[in-house]
């Protein structure tokens, strides 16, 4: 398949003046307007940008998949090799779909039909577009799966979705984008829902395949570590424009554009800033606490365990940062419920200024309540959507006895200390964006007077230059609050940056703990040094802050 | 610091009534039944007469028969009937106008009732982990009781009427909004701000009225219509049998089964009460469907 190609070749895809038009009740008049780029053979293009600046709908633009009623492209031409798909009708587009350009998506667990065996559904795309028959399919199957690395295809191929792991699915996806060898593959954030290490290997998979097929990839992301791994050229959009193009080089290094050099900059280095070790008071100290799900009951003498968590030991101390870091089920998340007594640990003590709090009932932990707060993930859904963000916030105090008038008092305080205006006290959450909730949902916290913060991955569900503005918020507050923070996140960078220790958490157990410098700059155990391996982008990180 | 470009403070409410009214089903449905709720508060001025009243003199009347019949004074008068009368000489247009009275009382008090008691039971069900499958269990049994042979079983309990015809419906629909309760609790309660409340130390009755309760309105309201055009539905097969609301009393049941004999000769017997039936169900399904597509669009289209 190896071909010796020259410098200049016909475009594989040649995206033209596109605009594309939002219905009407939208912030904007146009989803996209007026964007051209070009990705030849062999080339990986990253389409970066933050939530809302029309990558999606570029993708779908060119695969016609565009809600009919919703989004008109109004002007300009998506050219396939020549071929305007934006004018095609249903049948060409069918036609085109698999044979000449491909798609993935970002959740492998919803783009795979639940109830259809793998084999069959990559076969499919072989079914619609040739007249192989059922052996010759099978056969086809059977090598593109070899081909993208799956651990014994001849099983697997029977296998159904949910008997495989997130990255396998990935990887039947991307199969199944690629059997046809189309010339142009969607990928629209591939890895986003995948763990580190299972993201730098679909990474390096969709590498492969685009280098041994001359496959032109149009690889939209909002990770600038993801783009610094795969890209040969990027563009940046905001807003439905394209502020920047140009190659990987030139955009992450010498960006010319202010908001480019604002993405750039925003993204956290993975290299540690100095940090004075702190010397606080005990905050909270946790000791040989585990959680285990799945008793066996009576009635059930053979139910599965899981260990969620187990003899995990550690203390904070007031302003200080500690991070727990670790994959999607490593049990961080299970820890910070537990400490925030979410959940009962099952085993172990929670230490709060010599008292244990891990197996009080509701009753008599209700004054230990105030001590200990925590921000969730998605700001969209932790704030009731039916309560006025003042009355969210004024909850906590008013239930201690606060008078209503103080209450609210200080949360005006509150609004203004984490940037909002405190006259936004009795609007609604549906009228702020998610950097602006997750701000409020820190001033609720703060109303507490907590001496402990949790922060499940509350930064992680929000864009780069956002991210960089809470978790500054957040710092700001641990230093004039001197709050004790866990910091919980799957985000290297993010830890790099704000933590002062760092416990590395894999399958419910701490395998390493120490300052976040230690740990960053000569890792111990196996499991972190392969994590650290995955992050993507790392040169990316080490240079930017280098220079 | 940080300005705040939201958009102005809207009346969420009035928003979420507009997009309702404007739904054709929730229109057309809540119209008919509006009308039908006016006809039945209204039913005395409506040319009607005394629904129980008997005139042995024009049994088994055909539509628009006239007769002269003496008034309370005694002063001869005309007397139109306009839907016939049956085998006794009552007024079908007047039995057929007061048994709306019936069934709308039945439909909407079981309504308000079963989804009074299954909230309560379903929250206690939703929050309360060991009571659960308790409850749960309990529920799917009586679930088990096919709906109108329950409450004929429970009928014949007790004397008949209005009460004990309106417990033995609802009884048998308490354990579906136990359940559509319950599954809401359950989802609600594992929202991030459901937990913050609890972290902010909100003690567990007002967690459940202020957080969780307000969830359940939508896909309660639409349930209660399904529950109102049920209920008036067994009510008339209750009557129809004999063992619902007593005889002499006008409800479109006891009229069809009143008129069940002479079903050959005289179809207008059944065929009114039949059609008011029919257009009084009809009209709360299209009600609530409308609702559900309105207010629980996740729902819609999955029953």
């Amino acid at each position: 398949m190896q071909e010796v190609l020259t410098g200049m070749t016909e475009p594989v895809l040649s995206v033209r003046n596109l605009t594309v038009r939002l219905p009407g009740g939208a912030d904007r008049e146009n989803a996209i307007e007026g964007i051209s780029f070009d990705i030849g053979p062999r080339e990986i293009v990253c389409i970066v940008g933050e939530s809302g600046s029309g990558k999606s709908v570029t993708a779908q633009a060119v695969m016609g998949l565009l809600p009919k009623r919703d989004l008109v492209v109004t002007a300009g031409e998506t050219l396939l090799q020549g071929e305007d798909t934006t004018k095609a009708g249903i049948h060409r587009l069918r036609a085109l779909r698999g044979t000449r350009m491909g798609m993935i998506f970002q959740e492998p667990m919803t783009a795979l039909n639940p109830v259809q065996r793998v084999g069959q559904q990559i076969a499919e795309v072989l079914e619609i577009h040739t007249k192989l028959s059922g052996t010759e399919q099978r056969q086809r199957v059977l090598d593109i799966m070899k081909a993208v690395h799956l651990p014994d295809p001849e099983l697997m191929i029977d296998a159904y979705p949910h008997q495989l792991s997130g990255g396998q699915r990935q990887r039947i996806m991307i199969a199944a984008a690629l059997i046809l060898d189309p010339a142009l593959l969607i990928a629209d954030e591939p890895t986003t829902a995948l763990d580190v290490t299972t993201q730098a290997q679909i990474l390096r998979l969709i590498k492969e395949m685009q280098s041994r097929r001359n496959t032109g990839v149009m690889f939209i992301t909002h990770d600038f570590g993801v783009v610094s791994e795969i890209a040969d050229r990027v563009v940046v959009m905001q807003r439905g424009r394209v502020v920047e193009q140009g190659t990987r080089d030139e955009v992450l290094r010498r960006p010319r554009e202010a908001y480019t050099k604002m993405l750039v900059a925003a993204v956290p280095s993975l290299v540690p800033p100095k940090r004075a070790p702190v010397e606080g008071k005990l905050a909270l100290e946790a000791k040989k606490l585990s959680k285990i799900y799945g008793r066996r009951t009576f009635l059930n003498r053979k139910a599965r365990i899981v260990k969620a968590a187990q003899d995990v030991n550690f203390h904070i101390c007031k302003g200080e940062t500690l991070g727990i870091v670790g994959e999607s089920g490593s049990g961080k998340t299970t820890v910070a419920r537990c400490i925030a007594r979410l959940i009962e640990p099952s085993e172990g003590e929670i230490l709060i200024e010599g008292a244990n709090v891990a197996h009080l009932p509701e009753r008599d932990l209700r004054p230990y309540r105030r001590d200990i707060q925590i921000v969730f993930q998605d700001p969209y859904r932790s704030l009731n959507p039916r309560r006025t963000v003042g009355q969210s916030i004024i909850e906590g105090p008013v239930n201690f006895g606060m008078t209503r008038e103080k209450a609210v008092g200080k949360a005006r305080e509150l609004m203004q200390l984490v940037g909002l205006s405190p006259d936004a006290l009795d609007r609604y959450p549906h009228q702020f964006s998610g950097g602006q909730r997750q701000r409020i949902c820190i001033a609720r916290a703060l109303a507490m007077g907590p001496t402990l913060l949790i922060a499940d991955e509350a930064v992680s569900a929000l864009d780069v230059s956002v991210q960089a503005q809470v978790l500054e918020l957040l710092d700001n507050i641990r230093k004039q609050f001197d709050l004790a923070v866990l910091f919980i996140t799957h985000d290297l960078r993010v830890a790099a940056q704000i933590c002062d220790r760092i416990a590395v958490m894999k399958n419910g157990v701490v395998v390493e703990h120490g300052t976040t410098a230690d740990v960053f700059r000569s890792p111990q155990h196996e499991y972190t040094k392969a994590l650290f391996d995955a992050a993507p982008g790392r040169d990316f990180g080490v240079q930017q802050s280098v220079a | 610091m940080a300005t705040i470009d939201a958009a102005p403070p809207v009346s969420r409410r009035r928003s979420v009534w507009s997009t309702v009214l404007r739904n054709p089903s929730v229109l057309f449905g809540g119209s008919i039944a509006l009308i039908m709720l006016i006809i039945a508060i209204l039913a005395p001025f409506l040319d009607t007469r005394d629904p129980a009243e008997i005139n042995p003199s024009a049994r088994n009347q055909k539509p628009g028969y006239t007769a002269t019949v003496r008034d309370d004074e005694g002063k001869r008068i005309q007397v139109k009937y306009h839907l016939g009368t049956d085998s006794l000489g009552r007024d079908i247009y007047s039995r057929v106008i007061y048994g709306a009275r019936v069934s709308l009382i039945v439909g909407i008090t079981v309504a308000v009732i079963a989804v009074f008691v299954g909230l309560i039971i379903g929250m206690i069900a939703g929050y309360v982990r060991w009571l659960d499958s308790i409850i749960m269990r309990f529920m799917d049994g009586l679930m088990a009781i096919p709906e109108i042979l329950l409450a004929i079983a429970l009928v014949s309990l007790s004397r008949a009427g209005l009460p004990a015809v309106v417990i033995a419906i609802v009884i048998p629909q308490v354990p579906r909004v136990v359940r559509l309760v319950r599954s809401v609790v359950l989802s609600i309660r594992e929202e991030p701000y459901v937990e913050s409340a609890i972290t902010v130390g909100t003690p567990t009755p007002t967690l459940l009225f202020r957080h969780v309760l307000p969830n359940t309105t939508a896909p309660l309201i639409v349930q209660g219509t399904f529950i109102c055009a049920s209920a008036i539905l067994v009510e008339a097969i209750l009557s129809f049998l004999g063992i619902g609301i007593p005889p002499e009393v006008p409800t479109w049941g006891n009229i069809m089964a009143e008129g069940r004999t002479y079903f050959r000769i005289l179809p207008h017997n059944i065929l009114y009460p039949g059609i008011a039936l029919a257009l009084a169900v009809l009209a709360i399904n299209m009600l609530g469907d409308g609702l559900r597509d309105t207010l629980d669009p996740r729902f819609a289209k999955r029953f």
